[in-house]
């Protein structure tokens, strides 16, 4: 199924886009996911944390996703 | 009650201080977030902050309700700014009431700890030499 994944932070500039379009497994998971998106831009590796929300929610790892879900990748936060 | 903004224009005190203020309140605790020059002996030339704006929002939200739940205070204001930040502006204010002292004190210390954990903002720092995402790297 096809996901679009909004990225923010220095995961865009690693990324090099505020979105990417992706094409994952019909069962694919958070975690999933992630790994998939760890071994295609290897540099999100080396930041402190990388959470993946979904429809604005931490998700847990191994919730499924689904193609009609927002999901944002999320490095680590340096708000306030 | 609670009072969450995300703006991308100067924050006001008195908004925060004007909303959190009730008959009941016998204290009232702000706490304000500043621009500072220096960070590790590097010249900060300015501060730029990046928001998920629904889930910041939703997040703060989150927060407000915790601290209402979790603390005896009347009411909660947190505001926080996105956009480009100079020296001695305001990224973010929590403002508290409640009838005591003690439980403001520490219901505003909990509101901006957790803020800074959860809520997807992030931050750059803007130098001389170049820019870096703030804690982006352990």
């Amino acid at each position: 199924m096809k996901l679009r994944i909004l990225t923010f932070g220095i995961a865009r500039d690693i990324t090099g886009s505020g979105f990417l379009d992706m094409e994952v497994p019909e069962d694919a998971t958070v975690a999933d996911l992630e790994s998939h998106l760890r071994q295609k831009y290897p540099a999100l590796n080396r930041l402190a944390s990388l959470l993946i929300a979904v429809n604005t929610d931490y998700g847990a790892r191994d919730r499924p996703l689904k193609s009609t879900d927002e999901i944002a990748l999320i490095p680590p936060v340096s708000g306030g | 009650m609670f009072d969450i903004q995300l703006l991308a224009t100067p924050l006001s005190l008195d908004a925060c201080r004007d909303f959190v203020t009730c008959d009941d309140a016998g204290a009232v605790v702000e706490f304000i977030g500043t621009v500072r020059i220096k960070t590790q002996d590097k010249r900060v030339l300015c501060l730029e902050f990046e928001a998920y704006e629904s889930m910041a929002l939703q997040e703060m939200r989150k927060i407000a309700e915790q601290t209402l739940s979790q603390y005896p205070v009347l009411r909660v204001s947190i505001h926080h700014r996105t956009g480009k930040l100079i020296i001695g502006e305001i990224p973010v204010i929590i403002a508290v009431s409640a009838a005591h002292r003690a439980a403001a004190f520490a219901a505003c210390q909990f509101c901006i700890d957790t803020l800074k954990q959860r809520v997807p903002i992030w931050k750059k720092e803007v130098f001389e030499t170049g820019e870096v995402w703030v804690a982006a790297h352990p």
